[in-house]
């Protein structure tokens, strides 16, 4: 009886389960940038609220567009980032980008996340801005404990410190801000930066 | 030590077989690409040890049509699942044992 067979044989059962119903070929760096974008964001923001010298930023205002377009600049930078380097590390671990798991991720990832920006928008159309930083760092979590189910573990720790944020952002209403630059900047660089020391520095 | 042995499944004696059933047992269903692509096998070697354990009654073969192309997808039965369960214990025995 050859032991060593059968341990070989069940590694291969561990490795094929998780395979098959895991992506693992996230890129920890690229929520390392993510971050980084983030936090440069939140700086050019906040200057544009201190230069800003009426009491409330409306939405017709033209800090507002601008903060709009600041939002959206480093969420594009952002995908983008986290697709190229996803691809990357695919091809390096020889895993298709495009299988049963990776869809599986993407749709549970975006199901809450596209609730949470409908509502986000929902919210500014009817003038409740003090509450579209918690309620983006709150779906942002949920999407993130969602999709955790399929990928590496450590998302669900992610989406758990995101969620905590967005309450607490509920609470002291006002340091929306900061606490986007700490939910969207800091933890990016936190937990993107143990991804990347974790499994891809082998 | 004999009563183990005779948990060893033949059907799951080689690491093809054993790929199909450890993936079917994480996932409801897979299709066929799926499966090769995971396995890192050819066409021919897939479909002959899928027939093997199709003849077991430990998986099904599903044939349709999405489009114009023809999709063949596998699920485990709860035999299958079974015997697989078991297999993994007496696996699992025989290393502790040694």
């Amino acid at each position: 009886m050859d032991s060593n067979n059968y341990l070989k044989d069940i590694k291969d059962i561990k490795n094929m389960m998780s395979q098959s119903s895991q992506f693992i070929s996230l890129s920890g760096l690229s929520g390392v940038l993510a971050g980084i974008y983030a936090i440069l964001g939140a700086i050019y923001v906040n200057g544009l609220l201190l230069n800003h010298y009426e009491t409330y930023v409306t939405l017709e205002s033209d800090t507002f567009k601008k903060i709009v377009i600041t939002a959206l600049v480093v969420l594009t930078a952002s995908l983008l980032t986290a697709y190229v380097m996803t691809v990357r590390k695919a091809k390096k671990l020889e895993e298709s980008v495009w299988n049963p798991s990776s869809r599986r991720l993407l749709i549970n990832f975006l199901i809450p996340l596209v609730t949470g920006g409908i509502f986000a928008l929902l919210l500014l159309r009817h003038g409740h801005y003090g509450l579209v930083a918690p309620i983006t760092l709150l779906f942002y979590g949920l999407a993130c404990l969602n999709a955790s189910k399929y990928t590496l573990r450590d998302v669900r720790y992610l989406g758990i410190t995101e969620i905590i944020l967005g309450l607490l952002a509920v609470e002291f209403s006002g340091f929306g801000l900061y606490f986007w630059a700490i939910g969207f900047g800091l933890c990016h660089i936190i937990y993107g930066g143990m991804m990347h020391f974790k499994y891809d520095r082998k | 030590m004999k009563n183990i042995i005779q948990n060893i499944n033949k059907a799951f004696d080689h690491r093809i077989r054993l790929g199909i059933m450890s993936v079917l047992m994480v996932n409801e269903s897979a299709d066929f690409t799926t499966l090769k692509e995971l396995l890192g096998v050819t066409d021919g070697n897939l479909a002959s040890h899928a027939k093997a354990l199709e003849g077991e009654k430990y998986i099904v073969v599903e044939k349709q049509f999405i489009g114009k192309k023809p999709n063949t997808s596998y699920k485990a039965t709860k035999e299958g699942r079974k015997a697989f369960q078991e297999h993994i214990d007496a696996l699992e025995k025989l290393i502790s044992k040694t």
